[in-house]
């Protein structure tokens, strides 16, 4: 346990707190990072998805291309667009933005396609106009699943920009390469301490946002399972907004 | 196109390498998450605890966690069991909940059916439950096993050689062909694992060969960092 009072003490450590080094300078690079990738992932994925989703149209296409994406190992991805743009803060955004858009996507269009058909129908049949669906209905509905996906992409995000201090000067992932490159072992494991504090603070922050947006009046079991009915159906599961791994 | 065939013999030694690295946590993150499942589905406490616990461990990013595993357990830090060991981890933290959700799925007729026929507990799960939720777990395990040799590769930023050694190298000496021949190896390997485990379902549960692959409720997202 030496080794962590090691690494607290390297994290108190007030000559940590100044320079270009700083822990706060790094933290918010790495907050700023995260957030511009979301951001741009975000432009494209969710009006994307919700096309998706209320067309119906090209689910297979999105289906195929993002279960490819994610199949693809970060690393390789970080280093290969490092070598074509050069060393620095232009490949980890472009690596990371492609890697945030799958879940983002995924949160979207299956946001939609979680809505009771009748409920759309509903909608239809009293008068709503198309973009009036899609505002009014499917997007509050489908809000706890896109936020879903935003968790789970910013998870990803915050994992593989400290990764990205592999290729860039960026974030609080250079205390682990730096500290792996002078042996300092207290730097590595309290840089890694900061980083696992991070996600699991942004996991809790995303935990209550997901339980806070599911719009009133539809409670988390509304749509469970019929009665008779033997597989657990999508909407049971969508709504299920303590689930660490589905809804994400 | 060159680099690569001139360097046949590392390419596959790495792959080797990967395959050593990455089938570990496969097979124990499968033995472990069993009886964990079982558990969180048992009682409305364990459910709690497993379930919570395995959503925070998964959001635990894997390089952090590959520096931190060395000071709790006193391996060395460039050793490969670190790598085997997290992953194993997060293959826990997948599968419990895919466990739980696959025993779930059983009808509760059948399962009333198994007993009313004199099925004790035991063999009622070995014998009904197991089986019956084997499309769920399959399923499950098959993202397991993508996000698992996807996430070998980044051990090689440690010095635990995998295919990712490929990434590291490739890009210290500016190489793209060897990093791309990393990325080509690593997503064929995930496709080869993903295919021997959908065979291995074919032989396994051979009543289920009829219905075209319906995707059971398994999480969709995996872990790439």
């Amino acid at each position: 346990m030496n080794l962590f009072a090691d690494a607290v003490n390297w994290i108190l450590e007030p000559a940590n707190y100044v320079g270009s080094n700083a822990i706060p300078l790094r933290l918010a690079q790495h907050l700023v990072f995260t957030l511009v990738t979301l951001v741009m992932a975000s432009a494209i994925a969710i009006p994307l998805g919700y096309l998706i989703g209320h067309t119906g149209r090209g689910r297979g296409l999105a289906v195929t291309t993002s279960g490819g994406l994610r199949a693809i190992p970060t690393l390789g991805l970080l280093t290969l667009v490092a070598l074509w743009v050069g060393i620095g803060v232009v490949a980890p955004y472009v690596a990371l933005t492609v890697l945030a858009i799958p879940p983002i996507l995924a949160g979207a269009y299956t946001g939609f396609e979680a809505i009771d058909r009748r409920t759309v129908d509903a909608a239809r049949a009293v008068g709503m106009s198309e973009l009036q669906i899609v505002q009014k209905v499917e997007v509050p509905l489908g809000l706890p699943l896109l936020i879903g996906g935003l968790r789970s992409a910013t998870l990803q995000v915050i994992a593989t920009a400290t990764l990205a201090a592999y290729v860039a000067d960026l974030g609080l992932g250079r205390y682990l390469f730096a500290g792996l490159k002078t042996r300092d072992y207290a730097e590595m494991l309290g840089g890694s301490m900061l980083v696992i504090l991070l996600a699991l603070a942004l996991e809790g922050i995303f935990a209550l946002i997901q339980r806070f947006v599911v719009p009133r009046g539809v409670s988390g079991r509304v749509g469970g399972r019929a009665p008779g009915t033997t597989d657990s159906t999508p909407v049971s599961h969508s709504l299920r907004t303590e689930d660490p791994t589905v809804a994400r | 196109m060159t680099w690569v065939l001139a360097n046949l013999g590392l390419i596959w030694a790495r792959t080797l390498d990967h395959v050593v690295l990455s089938l570990p946590p496969i097979v124990l993150c499968f033995l472990i998450a069993l009886p964990l499942g079982w558990l969180a589905r048992r009682y409305r406490i364990s459910r709690g605890i497993i379930l919570t616990g395995a959503g925070l461990l998964y959001a635990v990013p894997s390089l952090p966690l590959f520096f931190v595993l060395p000071a709790v357990i006193g391996t060395g830090l460039r050793s490969p069991l670190n790598v085997i060991i997290a992953l194993t981890l997060y293959g826990v933290a997948l599968m419990v909940r895919v466990v739980s959700d696959g025993l779930d799925s059983v009808d509760a007729d059948v399962r009333q059916s198994a007993s009313a026929v004199g099925y004790s507990a035991w063999s009622r799960f070995w014998q009904v439950e197991l089986p019956l939720s084997g499309p769920v777990l399959l399923a499950g395990l098959r993202v397991v096993a993508v996000s698992t040799v996807s996430l070998v590769t980044v051990g090689a930023v440690i010095g635990v050689q995998s295919l990712g050694s490929l990434f590291t190298d490739g890009f210290q000496r500016g190489i793209q062909a060897e990093i791309i021949a990393g990325l080509v190896v690593t997503v064929g390997l995930a496709l080869v694992f993903d295919g021997g485990l959908v065979l291995a379902g074919r032989v396994l549960m051979p009543w289920n060969r009829r219905a075209a692959p319906s995707k059971p409720n398994v999480p969709v997202e995996l872990r790439a960092t």
